[in-house]
């Protein structure tokens, strides 16, 4: 049984905040099909399309007949416990910080076998469990084995919370606590069992519905933050940001227009100062000190969360100039996740549909509740997922998108 | 506007005047008082409704501090919109006043930029009602004891409001949106018709009140001074150092190609004591 996770001592301010030491990272080409998957959530093995084999490790050609052709598809990861072994010792200086280690190995009723990370519930050969892949700290995708059915405080294992990020005993800022979004955010997180939530709140004379309720949560501390002053973050960032263990940057600016339906480019700037500069200046800031904390403890700094957009995988010409900013600030949350990789911290962007807030009022549904995004959000930070895609919109536009970004271009420009 | 050159110096000759202002400021005999408010990103901007277009607050971000990005010289880049801060608004900034001539900061005669001012007292009203507007009652109040405002001068209203240094008091926004005390409509009308003031300088983010949008007609003060050619000063600070009147203001804006205003530097000569 898993012991529950007790709640961290406070650090011994005289000894070294330990430094990260990633697993082993290497992976051939082919392997990051694993990967990729892992950071949806999703396990999924090369099947070989001429004889049907399910194959791992991954390789170029099917192991039974040598065919080279090879797809990545999801599998259920059911399977049965062959043997397990607990590792005492290893060169690997990331092992060695976190001896003993249980592996294992594992039958998945769909053929494969697999050597696996092992939950702690894992126990007896024999035993029934769910295989999945998950990141690891280097954000390469792992195999490890679950208990099935699940066993009470599981996530709390310390395999699997090294896996993920889960907000419970860890300190969070949610850059706007303002919007809708913001405040079911903050709300998530506190449910999640996060120590702390610190919310950003700019402009403090706007006031808006359900404010002031938010601050009154014992576990939320309203902080100055608006991410268009520069001076704003460094001054937050210098109170707090080696505090802060998951930064989850909402804030946006959301206009409901394309080109010419809006002279000048006031708005359209706005849109790009807080989505795009707004994201930059909050890594600029507090990129470095996560960095430095991403070993420290249990509840070490784990994760970046940038809400951006599912129309910054493609333009929705009726929102365009939104679309456009969310895309830039795609682009930069790759950058960000290349440069806090090597840290092992964890980058999770969430490309949501329409939200059911007042920028989308004139947008038929289906729109995605505040409530039910922020749990997707504390659910992927759990779960240690890279990309997340929210909702019944996001998820069809992601399909058509992967199956022709073209093709999907043209529906988008006839009202989607 | 009319000739309001002091009556009490008939003696000396313009240069002597000049002489003996230099003198007089250079000996304390009389004290420059800065009624501007620090540029600095936390100070408020005046808030539209989000759909509509929005004035910039002010942002700055260094260019260099004696490092890598410029080793030895420290310098900024400023970004703001004309009505951040401490700033004039020029006629054209109102739609009544979009036809007149010389209209805009660049064009406004620069004699305009130095006059007198009367510093109308309402703090104590304005404690007692965020929403005070200023009425001709008040006005004829200040004449009785201070004598008549004379024509081509600035009407400063007092509030203390520029006392309230955290940005929400200052703005005091609730769900009717902002409580800022400012002038009723007949008072600037009065100011305007009656008295032939230069324009009206508030404490508040503009010189309309808060709740102006429903005075008639909609912010009586932009309306009618922008309408009738006069000016405007908002976001002022210090009006309590100032005398009820003989305090001369120089106020000139930013020359900026058909501006409605600017951020500005509002300095006043007061009497040494």
């Amino acid at each position: 049984m898993t012991m529950p996770l007790m709640r961290p001592r406070r650090k011994n301010p005289v000894l070294r905040t330990p430094q990260m030491n990633l697993p082993p990272w290497a992976r051939g080409r082919v392997a990051l099909g694993l990967t990729a998957a892992a950071a949806e959530g999703r396990l999924e093995l090369q099947v070989c399309q001429d004889c049907g084999a399910v194959q791992y490790p991954p390789r170029e050609a099917c192991h039974a007949c040598v065919s080279a052709r090879l797809r990545w598809r999801a599998q259920s990861g059911a399977g049965r416990l062959l043997a397990a072994t607990t590792l005492h010792h290893s060169n690997d200086l990331f092992f060695r910080e976190r001896l003993p280690w249980r592996l294992g190995l594992v039958q998945l009723d769909a053929g494969a076998t697999l050597v696996v990370h092992l939950h702690g519930d894992v126990t007896a050969p024999g035993q029934p469990v769910r295989v999945t892949a998950r990141l690891d700290r280097a954000g390469r995708a792992v195999v490890i084995a679950l208990p099935d059915p699940e066993t009470p405080h599981m996530a709390d294992d310390k395999m699997l919370r090294e896996m993920g990020c889960d907000p419970k005993f860890r300190k969070v800022l949610v850059s706007d606590g303002k919007t809708p979004l913001g405040q079911a955010l903050v709300r998530a997180f506190v449910a999640a069992g996060a120590d702390i939530v610190w919310v950003g709140h700019a402009e403090p004379w706007k006031k808006l519905p359900g404010f002031d309720a938010l601050s009154a949560l014992p576990q939320v501390t309203l902080v100055p933050l608006d991410v268009t002053d520069g001076r704003s973050v460094a001054e937050l960032a210098g109170e707090i940001a080696g505090k802060v263990d998951i930064v989850v940057n909402n804030a946006e600016v959301h206009r409901a227009h394309g080109i010419a339906a809006r002279r000048g480019t006031d708005a359209a700037r706005a849109e790009m100062d807080v989505n795009y500069f707004g994201l930059l200046r909050l890594a600029q800031e507090f990129g470095p000190a996560l960095k430095g904390r991403s070993a420290d403890g249990v509840a070490h700094a784990a994760a970046w969360v940038n809400l951006l957009s599912i129309y910054a995988l493609a333009n929705f010409p009726p929102h365009g100039t939104y679309a456009a900013s969310k895309a830039a600030a795609h682009s930069l949350a790759q950058c960000l996740r290349a440069e806090m990789r090597p840290a092992g911290i964890r980058v999770v962007n969430v490309f949501p549909g329409p939200v059911d807030d007042e920028w989308n009022q004139n947008l038929p549904p289906p729109k995605l509740a505040p409530d039910a995004l922020a749990r997707a959000v504390v659910q992927a930070l759990k779960d240690g997922l890279e990309d997340v895609y929210p909702g019944d919109v996001a998820q069809e536009w992601l399909e058509r998108w992967r199956e022709d970004p073209r093709v999907l271009e043209r529906e988008l420009a006839a009202g989607g | 506007m009319t000739d309001t050159a002091p009556a009490t110096v008939p003696q000396l000759t313009p240069a002597q005047v000049l002489g003996a202002l230099g003198a007089a400021l250079r000996d304390g005999g009389i004290r420059v008082v800065d009624l501007t408010q620090t540029l600095s990103p936390e100070f408020p901007q005046i808030a539209l409704p989000p759909e509509m277009g929005q004035c910039w607050p002010f942002r700055i971000e260094e260019v260099s501090r004696y490092d890598e990005r410029g080793p030895g010289w420290y310098w900024n880049n400023f970004s703001c919109g004309e009505h951040t801060g401490t700033h004039f608004d020029a006629p054209i900034h109102w739609i009544s006043g979009r036809h007149l001539p010389n209209n805009a900061v660049d064009t406004i005669p620069v004699q305009h930029f130095v006059a007198l001012a009367c510093v109308i007292d309402c703090h104590e009203q304005a404690a007692a009602d965020p929403d005070y507007l200023l009425t001709v009652a008040d006005i004829e109040a200040f004449e009785r004891a201070h004598g008549r405002i004379p024509a081509g001068a600035w009407v400063l209203m007092r509030t203390d409001w520029s006392r309230r240094r955290d940005p929400e008091a200052y703005q005091n926004f609730d769900e009717t949106g902002q409580h800022t005390p400012g002038p009723s409509s007949e008072a600037v009308q009065f100011l305007v018709e009656r008295r032939d003031v230069l324009g009206f300088g508030s404490e508040a983010i503009g010189t309309d009140a808060g709740q102006g949008y429903h005075l008639r007609p909609p912010y009586p003060c932009h309306y009618f001074m922008h309408g009738a050619g006069r000016y405007g000063l908002q976001c002022l600070c210090n009006l309590d150092l100032l005398p009820p009147t003989g305090s001369l203001l120089i106020c000139p804006p930013l020359k900026i190609e058909q501006g409605s205003g600017s951020p500005l530097r509002v300095l006043a000569l007061v009497p040494g004591v």
